[in-house]
């Protein structure tokens, strides 16, 4: 139609209009922002004030009445790691029992010194006030030590809980955000038919796909840098390997949890359906792979099946940067794992993606 | 004169249990330039034909092209030279009505600036805000300047007017109008008969998945025997058993039909047939209860055609 106001296209990329578009309504989306910049912080804020680690203050021990008790006690006041009480057998079983105390002790009347721990072995103080008390009391009653020993406590940064925690966390972000970034989006444009309007346009599809990724990956950098820097500031949390290869993991994460968000859309027609979905795909994650506790805590049974998930190998390979500065030349298998994900997942979205 | 559109013997089945014949066996040319209407009640199978046509679905069998062209061979092609609006589509609600339109301008090798496009469906007031913040019409609106942002040489609308008020309505209709008065072929489906007549060079009317008629719409109309329709009811309960050609005796009826106690004649001019139907009664001592006189619409065709009522309103339409 020969019309003047007709044009030639002016060079505006389709890529580049929908990767704006999908920026511009991620900021104007305030709960988004939250959920994508703040609530990581919260979460490890809080969780790096809960779990930080704290020396043992002091143990309460329950002394059972008795001839010996009196000089029990003193020996264990004595030392500024015990708070001794005398009580009952009974009433210190109690305490036992219930957290109030760490360790009962009873010394029965005997011609040796002889003593009697009830302890909780379940319990990490518990136990270590049992071998403490112990060593005070067998002192007390004139054991020498055969070697001498000097104490030197060490409590760096990299072993604290806290630092294992934020690889955990940069993983959980990746993970959240690219499953619901493009599961819950996907979904959510094909209900309203947005894209079935694209694929009545010449835009290729190919690049609606990309838009979604690259999309995924502007928002990603961000929120992990974001994430580093609050946990350097608060809590001293410094990275030992390079920031070049974090970067390279988060690119990689973010990639692989897109085409896994990808394909868990692929079909999906309701909200519901795709939230079912995603959430039966990141529970074993969430629970499985090492966000907040090491996979080592899961019988050896399980831990092949365990590996086998995305998010394992991502933090596997994002702690031995962070915390042991390994480089990524040592991490083949991991970054091998990872890319296996992406491209399968990809190429099974593709293959099965449902635009109308 | 060349086609914009030529398809033949169309079928479509969607699968399921029991499978759906959605089309079943539909035949259209439609011409360069003209604006052609697709009618029918809900689930006639308007939305099937017309995606077929836009190359989203695929037919069980037939032929189409488009633009002398096959969806097979060419799709890049056709689409360049399409603008659609689907029967529902909802735009990114916090995006612009200018970032919306450039987005979809970006999709095309030629077209308009995107604020011409605004121009030509009246949005300008509202170029700046989110998509979000349009009443129903706007949003209606926008989806034409999607449509025609590609400056395309066929333009498909699905049920553009359904659901809004009049007012909007009649905006939408002059927004069509002028795209016709610029020569460019339109293939439009409605529920409505006068916009058909407004609008629409032809019209199609289909109805279980077949094309019952076809012409121009005051053709379509004319053929009822009249361009208006008297309904009536009465009080008296012996009026019932009369027959209808008693009624059609009556000078300027052509055509008589009986629902649920209602009289509903075809007139072509209600200015000679109210004074003598007035007369006829007041003769015979029987009062009326009801009475309304209206244009003759897709209701009375599709009755007279069909001798079925034209199904549930708009608001039923998913
Ligand atoms: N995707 C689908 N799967 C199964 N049946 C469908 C599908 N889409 C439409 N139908 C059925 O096909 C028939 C025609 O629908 P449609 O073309 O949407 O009619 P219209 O647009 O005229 O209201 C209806 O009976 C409808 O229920
Ligand atoms: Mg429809």
């Amino acid at each position: 139609m020969s019309n003047p106001s007709v044009r030639p296209s002016r060079g505006y990329h389709p890529l580049a209009g929908l990767v704006a578009a999908r920026l511009r309504e991620f900021l104007r989306e305030p709960e988004a922002i939250f959920w994508v910049y703040v609530f990581p912080l919260l979460l490890m804020v809080a969780l790096g004030v809960a779990f930080r680690n704290r020396p043992v203050e002091v143990f309460r021990v329950v002394v059972c009445a008795g001839p010996q008790a009196e000089s029990v006690q003193r020996v264990l006041d004595a030392d500024a790691r015990f708070r001794a009480s005398v009580r009952g057998e009974d009433e210190g079983r109690l305490a036992l029992r219930t957290g109030r105390a760490d360790l009962v002790v009873a010394a029965p009347a005997d011609l040796k010194p002889r003593y009697e721990y009830l302890f909780d072995p379940t319990r990490t103080e518990s136990v270590l006030a049992r071998n403490t008390a112990d060593d005070v009391l067998q002192r007390a009653a004139g054991r020498r030590d055969a070697a001498s020993v000097d104490d030197r406590p060490v409590n760096e940064p990299g072993g604290r809980y806290i630092d294992f925690l934020v690889p955990g966390l940069l993983g959980m972000g990746l993970m959240g955000g690219g499953l619901w970034g493009v599961g819950y989006a996907i979904v959510d444009m094909r209900i309203r038919k947005l894209l079935k309007r694209y694929v009545a346009t010449p835009m290729p599809r190919s690049y609606f796909l990309a838009s979604v990724i690259l999309s995924r990956l502007v928002f990603t950098i961000p929120e992990a840098v974001l994430v580093l820097a609050c946990a350097r500031i608060f809590f001293g949390v410094t990275n030992h390997g390079s920031y070049l290869a974090v970067l390279l993991l988060i690119v990689l994460g973010s990639f692989t949890f897109a085409g896994i968000g990808l394909l868990v859309a692929s079909r999906a027609r309701t909200i519901e359906a795709v939230s079912g979905l995603m959430n039966a795909v990141m529970l074993p994650m969430y629970i499985g792979s090492g966000i907040f506790f090491s996979t080592e805590r899961f019988p050896e049974a399980i831990q092949p099946a365990l590996v086998l998930l995305p998010l394992t190998p991502l933090l596997s390979a994002m702690r031995s940067v962070m915390l042991e500065g390994m480089g990524l030349a040592s991490l083949v298998p991991e970054l091998a794992m990872l890319a296996a994900w992406a491209v399968v997942t990809f190429a099974l979205a593709l293959r099965w993606f449902r635009w109308t | 004169m060349s086609l914009a559109i030529r398809c033949a013997g169309l079928t479509k089945t969607y699968d399921g249990k029991p499978p759906v014949e959605a089309v079943r066996g539909i035949d259209l040319e439609v011409a360069e330039g003209e604006c052609f209407g697709v009618l029918g009640p809900n689930g006639a199978g308007k939305t099937t034909t017309i995606e077929i046509l836009e190359g989203l679905l695929e037919p069980t069998a037939g032929e189409v092209e488009v633009l002398s062209l096959r969806w097979r061979d060419r799709p890049d092609a056709i689409r360049q030279r399409i603008g659609i609006s689907l029967q529902e589509t909802r735009f990114s609600e916090k995006l612009t009505v200018r970032e919306t339109l450039t987005l979809f301008r970006s999709f095309y090798r030629r077209g308009l600036e995107p604020d011409e496009a605004i121009a030509r469906v009246s949005l300008e007031e509202k170029a700046d805000a989110w998509i979000k913040k349009l009443s129903g019409g706007q949003k209606q609106r926008l989806a034409v300047a999607a449509a025609l942002v590609g400056d395309p040489d066929l333009l498909f609308l699905d049920e553009p007017t359904t659901g809004l008020d009049p007012h909007s309505r009649r905006q939408l209709w002059e927004i069509l109008s002028e795209c016709r008065r610029q020569g460019r072929t339109t293939v439009l489906t409605t529920h409505y008969m006068d916009e058909a007549e407004r609008l629409c060079d032809r019209v199609a009317i289909i109805d279980h998945g077949r094309i019952i008629a076809e012409g121009p719409p005051r053709e379509l109309i004319a053929r009822l025997g009249g361009r208006h329709v008297v309904e009536f009811s009465l009080q008296s309960p012996e009026a019932a058993d009369l027959p209808a050609h008693a009624w059609q005796a009556l000078p300027g009826v052509t055509g008589c039909r009986f629902e649920n106690g209602t009289i509903r004649l075809s007139v072509a001019e209600p200015h000679v047939v109210l004074p003598a139907l007035l007369a006829w009664l007041a003769e015979r001592g029987w009062k009326l209860a009801s009475l309304v006189t209206r244009h003759a619409s897709l209701d009375d065709v599709f009755v007279a055609l069909t001798g079925r009522q034209f199904e549930p309103k708009e608001e039923t339409e998913p």
